[in-house]
């Protein structure tokens, strides 16, 4: 462990930006985005040079940390204000920073016709130190700030349009979803503190040997359940997709490559507790095969552009969430495929915006067609990203989805075969909604709107779609390379060695492109036909008209939670005011002596007022007496 | 230096300068209810530096015989914990005059009448957390509704008389049981040691269990309904929705501290074994104030009654605190006694410049603030997150310890109060889309954002919320030593880290 005075500043600059943009006001409409996105761009320069210091340093030395000051310290609970940098949170800080800063660049130009750009470039810069701060902290209790924080960003952010009634009701759902999440999360730190005497993570990490099993348990279920809000999973996915009401680049960076992955970075994080709670552990994997399969599920009937994207990112987080839990062998890779998608997807989003921007902010599908010709830019950036989500070699996501599939095949027993198989089945429903979402928009023939002329967007936006589709195509073989990342993550995690291998890689690697081909065959057969349906057909069967209603997840929470609250609300309201107030003016109508007690009190409320007062002091004065004399 | 008496006379000389103020002359009723607030809050932080942090005994000590025939002396002197209380009243009063510059016209009474009440309040504000003498400070628990009582009737919106009413039967049926314990407590005194009302030879008093269990739930119900706790709640949403917002901040920032404080100071200390005898049902009312209080607010369609059932649930999350018997618990809820004073004054300040502005308190009268007022809605979305308890903000700090310290000794009632703070986001977040969010509905499209001094008066409430939401160690630092001499009397330890929780 090293020590660094400069870890504050990675923090330390957006956040600037942030206050300066929100309390400076219309002053800074000018040069507010420059400024923003310089300050982006400065942190992102921090994080490389703290990258090559700890690339020149000693495995052991590697982790650096900076203690700011004493924040909370009562009896034996004690929290600093600490920041701590090691091999998994650098990973998070450059993709945050890096894809951070070409959201920021993008923004400048798709924003510029808002009046409002100004106070959305401070959002975005209040998320950038939100986000840095929760892969920073060196405590649980640190991270739930930043945890908070990025929530906070993407409520303003969803609702940065909150005119629109249903927007500023998607911002709302997604804080209150959320905020079951991190009712999860403040169990896990009161659980740890209770059974370890210590909120740090190193402190969790030596102390867990000498905690019981069932505590590690609870706390890992809590720690699940706040990696599920923040991450859209399982059970408290619902809120994902309404995001979609953000603007685009919000999508991208938030919804897509940066906070919903916050779950995966909390489970990988606390991987002592987890390898500790093999029960956790299971339902960590029950977690991520559901939502895999739920999200794709529901990609296949959005029609909705940035809604099909919000459902896939839903599905490959469950890739992500299954690869932690299955322990050791999967963390490296969780983590690398959550680089490679947050190329690949926020390119796609980026990819959907630019269409937005040409087609007067059309997001239906069913009106796009033969883009192709008029956006080869987007079209072909997109196309990248289409081909890395596929898992195409050489393309990012075929090394890291692969590995992640290649995981559950080898992770033993019998849920393995099972496991895999889901993985598989997830890859090709992947490949047959993606197919649709290229078929849809990029080919066929044109379905729009009368007096939607497409064009390509300008350089500000089609530069960083471009980066980032360099990145989809890259970033997979890079870090497979020789295993790189895995060793550089590999201190951080006791990976007991050696695994059974049920199917060698090769084999792994055909069954996924047979699967691939099989899904996009399907779309292709569907949809690569002349008349596409400018409003979805009715005459479907019910299980797409289920899918459509996204398994009817919110009639469920509707019927079983919203419904039921507001019943229990109504009820307590109504007896607050009929009986327990009523009770009350009953009493207070009986000591007074009569029915128009009250009224007479109010009327002469001087005099009555001054001869209550009386009484007590009489009293008080009258026992006195007796007692003294 | 005479530290207490001179604070406690302090802004009776402002309440005397601003009686001798012509009548007509408004402004000056103000200026000098403004100069003087800001000179008792300097002379408070200059006593706050004099403070020894680790001496946990009484400090700034001054007794006076008053009565001396009875026992009775004026006697003050402050702890920790009153310490921080009077900081917090002191720093809330000149925000107070500042923010409600015209609260006081379209009342019963002149403006002056207003200011003088308000100082004659602070006067009392102080008192009643430095006293000593048992007797002084029933007589300040007591004299303290007076003023209240004025200016909820006098200078208070709608059924402003109804609920000053109800408020004052409330109190006075608290007082007079409390008044029941006290003349007990001073028998027994004369029959053990002499007659007398000093709480600290009162508290070795020997007591058989039932008149100590009796006496505690004199004092305890009259600080039950002062806080108020479930079920003795009711008359908080009346008062607060019908006095004028400076009044309400007053009344649930400080008032009504002096239940949670009379719950440490008398009821802990008079009576410690009564109070372990009850924890186990007053933590049971915590717990259901904070649930109550939550589904309650979310249900509200006023603006000021809502935020009067946040406060509920803040108190249930204080009291729970307090009962829960460990240090971070105790901290806790004395640092959630101030951080809760300013995120209750931000919104009610801020609550109270939009229905002056609207010319009404119901929330769906408001829409598409953000669009027309953006200050102002930052201001109330600022303190709404206050509110929910936002980390990063102050009143996580005090929230998370209060959980985090009832958890080691009572792990169901903390996982139960949690749920709190999902529905804390709701009774913001739905009050936030109503009246800030949304197409700007009509009547609304020509409402003024906040003028200079509206911003001075929010700003200071702000700075401290943010600033000891990062930093709340000086106010820790003061406040743990107490605490811990507390817990540690009534024999208490925290738990030690183990494995058996849960």
């Amino acid at each position: 462990m090293s020590i660094s005075t400069s870890l504050v500043y990675l923090i330390g600059l957006p956040f600037a930006g942030a206050a300066i943009l929100l309390l400076g006001g219309r002053r800074t409409d000018k040069w507010g985005h420059l400024l923003a996105t310089a300050l982006s761009a400065s942190s992102f320069a921090v994080g490389v040079y703290h990258l090559f210091q700890m690339v020149n340093r000693p495995v052991e030395m590697r982790p650096t940390s900076q203690k700011l000051f004493e924040w909370i310290s009562v009896g034996s609970f004690n929290v600093d204000a600490g920041l701590l940098l090691d091999q998994l949170s650098i990973c998070f800080v450059l993709l945050i920073t890096g894809v951070g800063t070409l959201i920021h660049i993008y923004s400048i130009a798709y924003m510029s016709e808002d009046r409002d750009r100004r106070r959305f470039f401070a959002y975005l810069n209040l998320f950038i130190a939100a986000m840095l701060l929760l892969v920073l902290g060196d405590s649980y209790l640190s991270l739930y700030v930043g945890w908070e924080g990025v929530g906070l960003a993407s409520y303003l952010l969803i609702g940065f349009w909150n005119q629109k009634p249903a927007y500023a009701t998607a911002s709302k759902k997604a804080f209150v979803m959320n905020r079951v999440g991190d009712m999860g999360l403040s169990l896990a730190i009161m659980i740890a503190f209770a059974t370890m005497g210590t909120v740090s993570f190193a402190g969790v990490a030596e102390q867990v040997d000498n905690t019981s099993e069932a505590a590690l348990t609870a706390m890992g279920i809590m720690l699940l359940v706040a990696a599920a809000g923040k991450s859209a999973q399982f059970p408290l996915q619902a809120w994902l997709g309404d995001a979609m009401a953000g603007p685009t680049p919000v999508s991208a960076l938030i919804h897509a490559a940066t906070m919903v992955t916050a779950g995966v970075y909390l489970i990988t994080r606390s991987n002592f507790v987890f390898d500790a709670a093999p029960t956790a552990q299971l339902l960590v994997v029950i977690v991520g095969a559901i939502t895999l399969i739920f999200g794709a599920l529901i990609g296949t009937a959005k029609d909705d552009i940035k809604k099909a994207l919000a459902a896939s990112t839903m599905s490959q987080i469950g890739y992500m969430i299954l690869a932690t839990g299955l322990g050791p062998i999967g963390y490296a890779f969780a983590i690398m495929h959550l680089i490679t998608h947050g190329f690949f997807k926020a390119g796609m989003f980026l990819g959907a915006g630019s269409v937005m921007h040409g087609m007067n902010d059309e997001v239906n599908m069913r009106k796009y067609g033969a883009l192709r010709h008029f956006m080869p830019i987007t079209f072909i950036t997109f196309g990248i990203g289409y081909l890395a989500i596929l898992g195409v070699p050489p393309f990012a996501g075929f090394y890291s989805k692969d590995m992640i599939i290649e995981s559950a095949f080898n992770s033993g027993g019998m849920q393995a075969i099972f496991l895999g198989s889901l993985t598989l089945i997830g890859a090709a429903i992947t490949a047959f909604y993606m197919t649709r979402v290229m078929i849809l928009t990029f080919a066929g023939t044109k379905r729009w709107d009368e007096g939607v002329e497409p064009h390509e967007s300008p350089w500000l936006m089609w530069f960083p779609m471009a980066v980032l589709a360099v990145g989809s195509v890259t970033s997979g073989y890079l870090l497979y390379h020789d295993k790189a990342l895995y060793k550089w993550l590999s201190p951080l995690f006791e990976d007991h060695g050696e695994h059974e291998e049920l199917l060698k890689p090769i084999v792994v690697s055909a069954l996924a492109l047979t699967m691939v081909a099989i899904g996009v065959s399907i779309a292709v057969y569907k949809y690569m036909r002349e008349n596409i349906e400018t409003v979805a057909p009715e005459n479907v069967s019910w299980l797409t008209k289920f899918v459509r209603k996204d398994l009817m997840q919110d009639q469920f929470n509707e019927k079983f939670f919203m419904r039921p609250g507001q019943l229990l609300t109504k009820a307590l309201v109504t007896t607050e005011d009929v009986v327990v107030d009523g009770s009350v003016r009953g009493v207070a109508r009986m000591a007074i002596g009569s029915g128009s007690g009250l009224r007479g009190l109010q009327n002469g409320f001087v005099r009555s007022y001054a001869a209550l007062i009386l009484v007590g002091a009489l009293t008080l004065i009258a026992a006195i007496w007796v007692v003294v004399s | 230096m005479k530290w207490l008496t001179l604070l406690m006379f302090l802004p009776l000389v402002g309440a005397a300068v601003v009686s001798v103020l012509p009548k007509a002359n408004e402004k000056a009723a103000k200026q000098a209810a403004l100069v003087t607030t800001i000179a008792v809050l300097l002379v408070t932080v200059a006593m706050t530096l004099n403070f020894e942090r680790e001496n946990v005994g009484l400090q700034f000590v001054e007794k006076y015989a008053w009565i001396p025939s009875f026992g009775i002396n004026f006697a003050v002197g402050l702890d920790a914990i009153a310490l921080v209380l009077i900081l917090m009243s002191t720093i809330l009063a000149p925000i107070v005059v500042l923010a409600g510059w015209n609260e006081a016209h379209g009342g019963r009474w002149s403006v002056k009448t207003f200011y003088i009440l308000i100082l004659v309040l602070e006067t009392m504000m102080i008192g009643v957390f430095a006293a000593t003498d048992l007797f002084l400070f029933y007589v300040i628990f007591e004299a303290m509704l007076i003023p209240v009582y004025f200016l909820i009737g006098g200078f208070g919106t709608g059924e402003r008389a109804a609920a000053a009413v109800k408020f004052l039967i409330y109190s006075l049926v608290g007082g007079l049981l409390m008044l029941a314990s006290i003349i007990a407590l001073f028998v027994m005194s004369g029959d053990q040691f002499g007659h007398t009302f000093d709480i600290n030879e009162l508290s070795q008093l020997q007591m058989s269990s039932t008149t100590q269990n009796l006496l505690f739930l004199g004092f305890f119900i009259a600080f039950a309904i002062k806080a108020p706790v479930w079920p003795f709640h009711t008359w908080l949403p009346d008062a607060a929705a019908s006095a004028s917002p400076g009044t309400s901040v007053l009344l649930l920032g400080v008032l009504d501290k002096v239940g949670t404080f009379g719950m440490i100071r008398y009821c802990l200390t008079l009576f410690p074994e009564a109070s372990k005898t009850f924890t186990p049902l007053i933590l049971i009312l915590a717990v259901i104030s904070i649930l109550y209080g939550a589904f309650l607010a979310i249900g509200q369609k006023d603006i000021k009654r809502l935020i009067a059932y946040t406060s509920i649930s803040h108190f249930g999350f204080i009291t729970l605190g307090i009962f829960a018997m460990t240090t971070q618990g105790h901290s806790g809820a004395v640092l959630y006694m101030f951080n809760h004073a300013f995120s209750t004054a931000a919104l009610f300040l801020v609550a109270g410049w939009m229905i002056s502005r609207r010319g009404s308190s119901t929330i769906s009268d408001f829409g598409g603030l953000q669009r027309v007022t953006p200050v102002l809605a930052w201001s109330f979305f600022f303190a709404g997150l206050s509110s929910l308890a936002l980390p990063g903000l102050s009143s996580f700090v005090s929230e998370f310890l209060v959980l985090v310290g009832t958890f080691t000794r009572y792990p169901v009632h903390a996982i139960i109060a949690t749920f709190g703070i999902v529905l804390a986001a709701l009774y913001i977040l739905i009050p936030v889309q109503k009246a800030l969010h949304g197409p700007t509905t009509p009547g609304n499209e020509n409402l003024k954002d906040l003028n200079l001094r509206e911003k001075i008066a929010i700003a200071p409430v702000a700075a401290i919320i943010v600033f000891l939401g990062f930093y709340p160690s000086p106010l820790l630092k003061i406040i743990n030593p107490a605490t811990t001499n507390i817990i540690a009397q009534l024999g208490f330890t925290d738990p030690a880290p183990s494995i058996e929780d849960k």
